[in-house]
């Protein structure tokens, strides 16, 4: 099924969670509690249709078509 | 800096004064707030932050890419120092209460840099989007630091409805032309109960140090050190600036007066025929 990642056509398996994208995005192993299995931060956050997707809720949230998810990180700024 | 001050600096440990800076009951041992923005490279931001002794330093929220190599957040968190989220590029209070909620959730802190601009071109605070966004942000059980206009009044309302530092500006964002207005920074620290952080339009040590001559808590800059043609040495400079400038104030300056005042004495002096 599609979604819109961070703005662009995406597309994932369907019936994928929210914790599935996030670890296949960012390489990571990611536990029940979207806590990175390696037991370093993973710094990231997602918004499903401009709302917030707790962490604790990655792994029980499963994505439907058409879904418009930001996947966001800290970069540099002032 | 040297690995014993790199050290104490690390620890949370006081500064050379003996002087911290308390921020929601959390010590601090430098009042400089380092930025990231504007760095050319990690490497480079990571010497300038060092150099700096910062223990504090913003960052912006933006869309994750798989292809950037190396993590900002990794480096601040391999260096021990402490994370502020802006909303830097929020126009309204929607965005910017979005974004601080997924900064939250990214970076597992509660403070926040609200910054809500009117347009790019200033890129001078919306007071009226900056109130709503403190008040609903507060609600939300954020510690807000809220970027704002040197303006006494509002500076008082932001505190009002508890935010926990108020940050006026020096001058707009990434200009380097100082604090314009230094009478109104005296006066939003006469009236002001919560840290007062001099925040943007920093261009020189001198600038930071006359903040802190004018009573500021401490002073938050990015551009005058990221894109300095030395940014790790200016990163330094600052940091003697910001407790220079705070020792000054501490000891207490002599009164501004219109004539002279000579300071030897004319008595016993030698006459000559």
């Amino acid at each position: 099924m599609n979604i819109r990642l961070n703005g662009t056509e995406h597309s994932v398996d369907a019936g994928a969670s929210v914790s599935t994208l996030v670890s296949q995005l960012t390489g990571r192993t990611l536990g029940p509690d979207g806590q990175s299995a390696d037991g370093r931060k993973l710094g990231v956050a997602v918004a499903r249709n401009s709302e917030v997707v707790p962490r604790s809720q990655w792994h029980g949230t499963a994505l439907a078509e058409g879904d418009d998810v930001e996947l966001v990180t800290a970069v540099q700024g002032g | 800096m040297t690995d014993s001050t790199h050290a104490q600096a690390q620890a949370g440990q006081p500064n050379q004064s003996g002087d911290h800076f308390m921020v929601d009951g959390v010590q601090l041992g430098s009042r400089l707030i380092m930025g990231t923005g504007g760095a050319p490279s990690l490497d480079g931001l990571g010497a300038a932050l060092l150099a700096s002794g910062t223990e504090l330093t913003t960052v912006a929220m933006r869309r994750y890419s798989p292809a950037e190599t190396g993590s900002l957040f990794q480096l601040l968190v391999d260096h021990n120092i402490r994370v502020l989220p802006n909303t830097a590029g929020c126009f309204t209070a929607k965005d910017a209460v979005l974004t601080a909620e997924l900064a939250r959730e990214a970076l597992e802190t509660d403070w926040v840099k609200l910054e809500v601009i009117a347009d790019e071109h200033t890129l001078l605070p919306d007071a009226v989007e900056l109130v709503d966004a403190t008040e609903q942000l507060v609600g939300r059980g954020f510690k807000v630091f809220a970027y704002t206009n040197d303006d006494p009044v509002l500076a008082l309302r932001l505190e009002n409805l508890g935010a926990t530092a108020v940050m006026p500006l020096g001058s707009p964002i990434g200009t380097g032309l100082g604090i314009l207005n230094p009478h109104n920074i005296e006066l939003i620290v006469s009236r002001a109960s919560v840290p007062v952080v001099l925040d943007a339009g920093i261009g020189t040590a001198s600038d930071a140090a006359l903040a802190m001559e004018l009573g500021c808590d401490a002073v938050l800059l990015a551009t005058a050190v990221t894109r300095a043609q030395n940014p790790a040495l200016m990163g330094e400079a600052f940091k003697h600036a910001v407790i220079a400038g705070r020792l000054a104030k501490t000891a207490g300056r002599i009164p501004r007066r219109e004539h002279a005042l000579a300071s030897s004495a004319m008595e016993g002096r030698a006459e000559f025929l």
